[in-house]
């Protein structure tokens, strides 16, 4: 057989990088951190060859403010970090929420809280993901479980954060960050690319806030003629702050929400492994996946009925595909590497059946005989 | 198929190279499925380094390795540390210039005891290359995919420069490792 070249062996976070250039992204800020440094470190190098921009900020705070202004020049935008990091972008991904500028953020999750273990994989970031910056703010999270996977969903991850103008979340972890494996990159041309909807009312007729009927605004490029208020606090179409107002502070927030929900089935994605006959459903996401998919094979060769559903979009967390998947089991298993985070979420859309939890948190990987050994034990 | 590979020895011998090389031979030239993951923690600067290999005929879910079939010891820090999770039936490769206590390997059958450091100075004047005659002789022992394939993954890697250099040490480690077979 010989060298394909679309054929690559390169790190999850390798597969971040050319994702990112592939799908777009042109504006590159971030703060170097275990383990999501090869993602800066590679567009540090690529940026410039595409005519794009790499800066290294004085912080995690600064560089999600560079990111957000160079999205709202237009520009698709991205950073990368890890926990510590994660935590101080979440002030301005809040604002990138309601002033609805698209942007990515990739979060290699490492042990924590704090610094913690700066070189292990966790899953620990779930609810930061979720919740990490305050008020009712929507938001997407992304989870790969595979170097490919990783390519994939950064594609996803740029388009959504285009179609929906909202902050988008690849939530990765340090086993998919740096495992290196077979990915196929596909070539430029044969990318379904999404950009943002540009307006093509007149600068006088342009109002920034008003959406469509899927509640996603168009976009206007500034330096165009058009000119036009950004405030994070809660504003009227034109832009400008209505504090208030009641009306319009409840109007745009359900607005806010209501636009992820429209295209709820253009960003809900997930894989099954032998979920037809499944007795026992195993609910795992990022590197816990792949010991989940392996526990589903070994247990299958001894004549236990176990089924993967493996989610790739955690949030909005697809309630009504894992009822679907809860309906025809005995028990549903969670095996995640914190001490039960999107098990809640499961709990509460497996349909009243048992859900058990698999959990580590001391920086290794779960293994598929610890997910296939508590099968055995519940069954 | 599914052979797993460990890589150990020091921070700067190049197993991180040499385990990305093996796996790219696998992946890239032979058809095969492969993961590479590396020991990432302070010893990587200096003390111990582990790279894991896993080449198969199915997709890699589960990525790492409890009990490799093949493990190299390039130092007896390395041997010491990882040694204890080598089974009976593993092959054990060592380099005679850095190690020479043997006892972590209990009941090992087939452990292969080579100058590894010493044949790549000889062979290219520079012990930088050690990496590559301890992958000649690993596919030179267990033919974990074929020498053809290995070549063309080493010369993808290498600074052009140096790659007749890197085919010398390859070689030297091949043939090595057939003669004892």
């Amino acid at each position: 057989m010989t060298c394909q070249n679309n054929i690559k062996f390169m790190q999850g976070n390798e597969a971040v990088a050319e994702a990112a250039i592939l799908a777009g992204v042109r504006f590159f800020a971030g703060y170097p951190i275990t383990p999501a440094t090869e993602i800066a470190e590679i567009l540090a190098r690529k940026m410039p060859l595409v005519d794009g921009v790499f800066l290294q900020m004085e912080d995690e705070i600064a560089s999600m403010a560079a990111v957000i202004g160079a999205s709202m020049a237009g520009v698709k935008a991205m950073t990368s970090t890890s926990g510590p990091g994660f935590t101080l972008k979440q002030e301005n991904l809040g604002y990138a929420a309601i002033v609805e500028i698209p942007c990515v953020v990739v979060d290699v999750q490492r042990g924590g809280p704090s610094t913690g273990l700066p070189t292990l994989p966790a899953q620990g970031d779930v609810m930061q993901a979720r919740w990490g910056t305050h008020g009712d703010h929507p938001i997407v999270v992304l989870s790969p479980a595979t170097v490919a996977e990783a390519f994939d969903l950064t594609v996803q991850a740029i388009n959504l954060s285009e179609l929906l103008r909202t902050p988008v979340i690849l939530l990765s972890d340090a086993v998919v960050g740096h495992i290196r494996e077979k990915v196929e990159i596909p070539s430029a041309d044969s990318l379904k690319l999404i950009e943002r909807k540009i307006t093509n009312k007149s600068p006088e007729q342009y109002q920034p806030y008003v959406a469509g009927e899927d509640g996603v605004p168009e976009f206007a490029y500034r330096g165009k003629g058009y000119r036009y208020h950004i405030t994070s606090n809660i504003h009227d179409e034109a832009g400008f702050p209505a504090t208030n107002n009641h009306e319009v502070a409840d109007s745009l927030l359900r607005r806010l929400h209501a636009k992820i929900d429209y295209y709820k089935d253009e960003l809900t994605f997930y894989k099954e492994e032998q979920c037809a006959d499944a007795e026992f459903l195993i609910i795992a996401y990022g590197c816990v996946a792949r010991s989940a998919k392996e526990a589903v094979h070994d247990l299958r060769k001894e004549g236990i009925k176990a089924g993967l559903l493996q989610l790739q979009t955690l949030w909005p967390f697809p309630a009504e595909i894992v009822q679907k998947y809860c309906a025809g089991v005995k028990k549903v298993i969670v095996p995640e590497m914190n001490l039960g985070q999107l098990i809640n979420e499961v709990k509460l859309n497996a349909l009243n059946k048992d859900v058990i939890g698999v959990n580590r948190v001391d920086g290794r990987m779960i293994t598929p005989q610890e997910i296939a050994e508590k099968v055995k034990e519940v069954k | 198929m599914r052979k797993e590979i460990v890589l150990s020895g020091f921070g700067g011998q190049g197993l991180v190279l040499g385990g990305i090389i093996l796996a790219e031979a696998a992946v890239l030239y032979q058809g095969k499925q492969a993961t590479h993951t590396q020991s990432y923690g302070p010893e990587a600067r200096g003390g111990a380094s582990k790279s894991e290999v896993i080449i198969s005929d199915e997709e890699v879910n589960y990525p790492e390795i409890d009990c490799p079939d093949i493990f190299l010891a390039m130092t007896q820090d390395a041997l010491n540390k990882y040694g204890e999770a080598v089974k009976k039936e593993s092959i054990v490769i060592i380099d005679t210039e850095y190690v020479t206590d043997l006892s972590v390997l209990k009941d090992i059958k087939r452990i292969y005891q080579f100058p590894i450091t010493e044949i790549s100075k000889r062979e290219t004047g520079k012990a930088l290359s050690a990496n590559i005659v301890a992958l000649g002789i690993i596919v030179g022992l267990t033919g974990v995919v074929e020498k053809d394939n290995l070549e063309k993954a080493v010369l993808k890697r290498v600074p052009p420069a140096t790659k007749e250099m890197n085919l010398k040490a390859l070689n030297a480690g091949f043939e090595l490792a057939q003669k004892t077979n």
